[in-house]
Parts: structure tokens; sequence; C-alpha cells
């Protein structure tokens, strides 16, 4: 019987229907989307249900994948959700956002020989399953502890903790500096990536699990973390990667560049690309382009193409190998016309009248050997300089910590890159009380990696909180 | 937040006094709010101008310049702020200096008020200059009086006090001996790139506010930088206080006007009925 089953599984994913990209370029809205109830089925199907799976070794937050895979292919998505979110509490957003190619599907039998089990797919076809269905039915709550956590910063890696927390029986309050929750979710990823809808209703079904939201506070500012132990047990910081980098080349304050923080900000916590109905601008170049080779990077060429730009370039110092961001990106980004101007990088950026930015130049590179990353380093080719003529730069080669607690904090630990130093088994900082997990800690990496850490540090807290007389 | 008084306290000149316990129990001279009136707006930076802890509430003055502006023009008591965010940047340093001037010109008149009180309280002998193109313009004479050794006015047209700008009345008062050992400016850019240019040739340590085009205020977008000692600082974090002598002004008097377009078309779809 199973051999029978094994002869029709398909060596493909069981593709996702998208908008066509001639048309996506033009709006805002949402690429691909998503499977119908057959083709989850289809694609669950293609599961082993390994007795030892491998996939939720690839899982930072050790998602039961074959768990909620067989709930699918038995055509019981209740329990499949639930199951789900057993371990996820944001699966319409991990379903869309997560790295999975490097993951749990990487680490799929199935992808020995062929390609492996969509798991992201169905991740988010259970998460869209169960919005469509009316309110998410909510976990039960452990009976009150009596202890008060706090979080600070309401983006993926706050969110998971509360999440969890509050399930044990803790009293939760979050804090957001934002006028809206969602970290990254929000003024970062873009809307035709991951519809904002998605994460006011993930942080609707937070508050419903009782965790108390506080936006517009900026914790180091209106109070201290000192000042949130008196009336707390614990602490935990989510507060994100939040300092960009910029390429200290000249020209680089000229009006016209932009860090994709800003960038991406104005255009999606702000809605810039509903100007003027939303009141904050963007400057709509026509030859815009992006620095940098990862998933934030494609985010900005791509919006600069639904702003109206005729011309969307990526500027990448090595080649395509190299580039961090994931292939679904790149391959979308391509798609919708982003030309790749691979070992290639800024040198200065150049401005003609008022200040304004004129052009790019920039150094042609070559690989050398390979760097501490294990990526070969890129090498400057003497006297190989070009220029391209734009009018909006976006810098999207990352970003560091947000400086603004441990500055206002002066005993805790930080590290080289101002990171908040936390063990990585519990998510405790130097400061007794006081915890921290996410890009804070990490520095700049994924959602689902700080969403991993959340998850660590909930157990540290709980244990900490627990113990505490 | 709630809206406790708004009023026009001078052609276009609009102070706003809003209940923010919490904000009003930290705020420290020199820091600033960030303010959405509604959902559609701007995230405008607006210096905090003053505050009652007992009370719970803050002030601040804001011109109706814009489209965001306009709609916070339209607020009335009892209305609900979109959003209130603050206390944020880093305070004036209260010290003892000695003799220290104060100047400022149209929403930083609000701006050197608590610094002036402060500085004052730290027992400091502060001078204000307080200026606008003309007296009706002008506007918390009396507060700035009652917390001041002294408070000079320049306005163009002369219908108050000397007749000119801030800056040339300044010059005046140092060419003619006066001596401060400190000068604080807050205003207009080209008002406080003037005081700067001035008070360099007089050797007289000069901080400015700066007033560049922010988004978040918390260090993480970038919009608002500028060149402090030939390096990129950000106004909302490291700022918005900065040695006048060491900004490069042509950079942050371009960096300002970046959206003037914009600005436009967002005004004429949002017009309140008011030019």
């Amino acid at each position: 019987m199973k051999d029978t089953i094994m002869a029709k599984v398909s060596p493909t994913k069981t593709p996702m229907r998208e908008q066509p990209a001639r048309e996506r370029v033009r709006n805002y809205d949402e690429v691909p989307f998503g499977y119908s109830s057959e083709e989850a089925i289809l694609e669950a199907q293609r599961c082993l249900m390994c007795k030892n799976p491998r996939c939720i070794d690839g899982c930072p937050v050790e998602i039961d994948i074959p768990g909620f895979i067989q709930f699918i292919a038995d055509n019981n998505f209740r329990d499949g959700i639930n199951r789900l979110k057993e371990k996820n509490i944001l699966p319409a957003v991990c379903g869309r956002v997560c790295p999975q190619e490097e993951q749990c599907e990487k680490k799929c039998i199935v992808g020995v020989k062929n390609e492996p089990v969509a798991i992201g797919r169905l991740e988010r076809y259970l998460a869209d399953w169960e919005a469509s269905q009316g309110d998410a039915e909510l976990p039960p709550k452990a009976a009150p502890t009596g202890k008060k956590i706090v979080i600070v910063g309401a983006g993926p890696a706050g969110i998971t903790a509360a999440a969890d927390l509050v399930r044990l029986g803790h009293k939760v309050d979050m804090y957001e500096a934002l006028h809206e929750p969602g970290g990254v979710l929000v003024y970062g990823i873009p809307e035709f990536r991951l519809p904002k809808s998605i994460v006011f209703r993930e942080i609707n079904y937070l508050k419903k699990l009782g965790v108390k939201l506080y936006t517009d506070h900026v914790i180091g500012m209106i109070k201290s973390i000192d000042e949130l132990l008196e009336e707390y047990d614990a602490v935990f910081l989510g507060t994100g990667a939040g300092l960009p980098w910029f390429l200290e080349v000249p020209g680089e304050n000229l009006n016209g560049v932009y860090s994709a923080n800003e960038y991406l900000t104005r255009a999606n916590l702000m809605k810039a690309y509903l100007f003027p109905q939303y009141k904050t601008p963007i400057i709509k170049g026509k030859r815009v382009a992006t620095v940098g080779g990862g998933n934030v990077a494609m985010d900005c060429a791509r919006t600069a193409l639904r702003l109206g730009a005729e011309e969307s370039i990526i500027i990448y110092r090595r080649s395509r190998e190299e580039m961090p961001a994931r292939d679904e990106e790149i391959h979308h980004a391509e798609q919708e016309g982003v030309i790749l101007k691979l070992l290639s990088n800024p040198a200065a950026f150049h401005g003609g009248a008022n200040n304004w930015l004129k052009e790019v130049e920039c150094i042609s590179m070559k690989l050398g050997e390979p760097d501490d990353s294990g990526r070969r380093r890129p090498v400057p080719i003497p006297d190989a300089n070009f220029h391209v003529s734009i009018d909006v730069a976006v810098i999207a080669i990352g970003n560091s910590p947000n400086p603004l607690i441990p500055s206002t904090t002066p005993d805790i630990e930080t590290g080289r890159w101002g990171n908040i130093v936390t063990d990585p088994e519990t998510g405790k900082t130097s400061k007794q009380g006081v915890f921290a997990g996410g890009d804070v800690a990490t520095g700049a990496a994924t959602v689902i990696l700080a969403m991993g850490a959340g998850k660590i540090a909930a157990r540290g807290i709980h244990e900490y909180v627990m113990e505490k007389k | 937040m709630k809206v406790v008084e708004r009023a026009e306290i001078a052609p276009n000149v609009h102070a706003c006094k809003v209940s923010a316990a919490d904000i009003a129990r930290k705020v420290q001279p020199g820091q600033f709010i960030i303010v959405i009136p509604d959902e559609y707006s701007e995230r405008t930076p607006i210096t905090v101008a003053d505050w009652d802890g007992e009370e719970g509430t803050i002030s601040f003055i804001f011109l109706d310049i814009g489209s965001s502006t306009n709609s916070m023009a339209q607020l009335k008591p009892g209305d609900e702020i979109y959003s209130v965010t603050g206390p944020l940047g880093k305070s004036f340093e209260i010290e003892e200096y000695g003799s220290v001037c104060l100047v400022g010109g149209c929403y930083g008149i609000g701006g050197i008020f608590p610094a002036a009180r402060a500085l004052r309280e730290m027992g400091n002998r502060v001078t204000c200059y307080s200026e606008a193109r003309s007296k009706f313009l002008l506007y918390w004479n009396e507060k700035l009086e009652q917390v001041s050794d002294e408070v000079r006015y320049a306005t163009a047209d002369g219908s108050l006090g000397f007749k000119g700008h801030a800056y040339d009345l300044l010059e005046k008062d140092l060419h003619s001996g006066i001596k401060y050992d400190l000068v604080i400016a807050v205003g207009c850019t080209f008002m406080m790139y003037r005081i700067a240019s001035l008070t360099r040739s007089y050797a007289v340590k000069t901080i400015v506010t700066m007033n560049p085009i922010m988004i978040d205020g918390t260090g993480m977008c970038g919009a608002c930088r500028l060149e402090v000692g030939g390096t990129t600082k950000f106004a909302c974090v490291d700022g918005p206080h900065f040695d006048a002598h060491q900004v490069d002004w042509d950079v942050i008097l371009a960096r300002r006007k970046a959206y003037l377009e914009e600005e436009i078309i967002s005004s004429e779809r949002h017009d309140h009925g008011k030019s």
C-alpha cells in the first residue's frame, strides 16, 4: 500500500499560484495566493511521516511538523492548526517569511532525491484556514502564578515570549516604542510579502490571551530598566536590531539616500505607498539602486518598483551564490524586473543641484579567498570604477542592535557589536531579572530565530520567577 | 492621550497641552516628543515647552505649516491624540555656566523656556532673546520674563524692542562688550546658522537644537542624520543639541528641503480650510 502511495507522490512541490509579475509590480497586494484545501492535502500526502523526523531539528521553535502535516492529509485542519500553535504563535507569519529552505525543508528526507515537502506553504495554509473560520480557539491557560513579567519590544521575539509566558499563568505587559505593535513585521517587511492584517490578527490573539499592550513607550526613556524591575518580577528585552549601518562613503548624506529602515518604515509603517491619503512622503525615484544582498535588499528593490521606479537595481559586492536572501525572494525580485549588479560596491554617491543624489560610483570586485563567514571575500579590481545614474539609493547592508537600552542601562553587559550578552540556554543577561533575545542579542537575523530566542527566554523567565521568593 | 487645551497664541503658532503623566514625570529641558495627530499623519517631532508633574500635563508649541501640523491645529480639548511618544532625545546640560544667552525664534521661543527656567534655578544669569517679524507674532513674553533675568526682544519691523533679527541684536550686544559664557539657540535652521556664524567669531560656546526630518525618533531609521565635526550623527538619539560650530550647515539646510514638493501635494489634499 505504502509503495503505491509513494509511486503517486510528485517529485516536485505542489506549486502555489501567485500574482503574475507584470500585474503585481503595480500593486501592493500579497504575491503568492496560498494553497487551496485540495492543494494542501495533495502536498501533505508527499510527507513520509518519518518515525525519526529530521525536519523538527531544523525548526528553531521545534514544531511537530509531521504531526500537523498528518492532520492536513486527514482533512482535519482544526487539530492541525492546534498542533502547530502548540509551538508557534505566529504560523501565518512564519509560513510566509521563514527561510524554510535553510531550516526544516533542508532536512526533509523527501528532499534528498526530490524537492522537499513544502512545509512553509502548509504552515501558511493552516494559519489562513483558521483565520477564515472566524475567531481563533484560545488554548488552555495555567492557573495564575501571581508573577508579573514585562516584555520590551512587540516584535517576533517579544510576541513569542509573551504568548508562552501568559499561557504559563503569568501576568504579562508588553511595551512597544512605535505606535503600532509588530516590530519588523510591521515597519520592515512589506505588505506584498506579509499583509499587515495578518500581523494585527496575531497581536489580537495575544491580547485575547491576556497580554496587555502599551504602544508609544520607549523604554530607557520613559521608564528605565531599574524602574521596570521595581514593578515586575522579570524583564524580557526584545528590542531588535534597530541601528542602520551605512557604507561610510562620500555623499551618503545627500538627499535621496535612504537607509533600508527609513525607506521601508516610510513605505510600510507610515503607508507612504498610499501617499497622499497617508501624509508621510517617500521619494519615488525613477532609477533606484539598493545596496545589499539580503531579504531586506530584495524588499527595498521590489518596493521601489511598486512605487513606480522605471528601473530598480541591486548592487551587491559578491556573486549571486553568496547572496544571503531567500531563494524565493531573489526569484520574485528577478521575475519583477529587478536588475542584479553583482560584484560591485559603491565607492561614492555624487550629487547635483541642491544636494540631490545624481549617481553612484561603483568599484568592480572579484572573488578572492574565503573569509570568516566561509564565503569568498570580494576584492576590488583597480581602475575599474563605473558610474550609474540614479535618483534614489537605499542602503540595505545590515543593522546593529538598538543602543537605547544598553546606553541607558550601564550595568548590562554588551558584546562587540553592541549586542546584549545572553546565556543561550536561558536568555539571561548579566543583570539580575533581565532576559533578552532576538536581534538585540544576536545582531540582525531572522524572524524565526528571534521567535526561537523568545521561546528559550520564556522558559528561562518561568524558571526564574517561580524560584524567586 | 487627551488634549487639555489647544490655542492659537499667535498667528499660526499653537500651544497644546495634553495629559501625559508619565512623560511629565520624566521630561527634562530640551527633550522632545513625537506626535501623530491622527491615523493618516506623519510622526512629527516637537520640543516639550513646559510641563507640570503634579497636574500630569505637558505643553508644546507648534507652527501650523504643513499637512500634519494642520491636523494638530484642529485638535480640541477632550480630543484623543492618535499617538504621543516621549520623552525622546538628550536634554540640555544644565550646569553652572555663569551668564547664559538663550535665543528663541518661532517655535523656539517655547523651546528655550524650560532651559531658561532650569538654568536660572541652577544659578546662572539668564538673558533670553525672543524674536519675530512683528510684536503680534511673539508669545509667552511674560512666561519668559518670569524665568529670565532679562528678555531682549527683536522684531523685524521694530514694533517691539530692537528692530532687526535676534542675531543682529546679539551681534550688537557682543560688539558692545556684553559677555556670555554660553549661547543656546532654538528656532529655524537659518537663524541658528546665523547665530553659529556670529558666535564663532566671538569664540562663545554655542549649542543649537537641530530640527531635521525624523521618523521613529529612537535611532532606527537614520532620516535625521547630520554631520557634526566630520562624523554622521543622528539628531534623535545623539542630539538634538549639538555644538553649533561643529555642525555642517549645508547638509542640514539641504536635507530639510527634501520633501517640499510632497508637502505641497499633501497640504492641497488635506486642506482644513486654512491657507
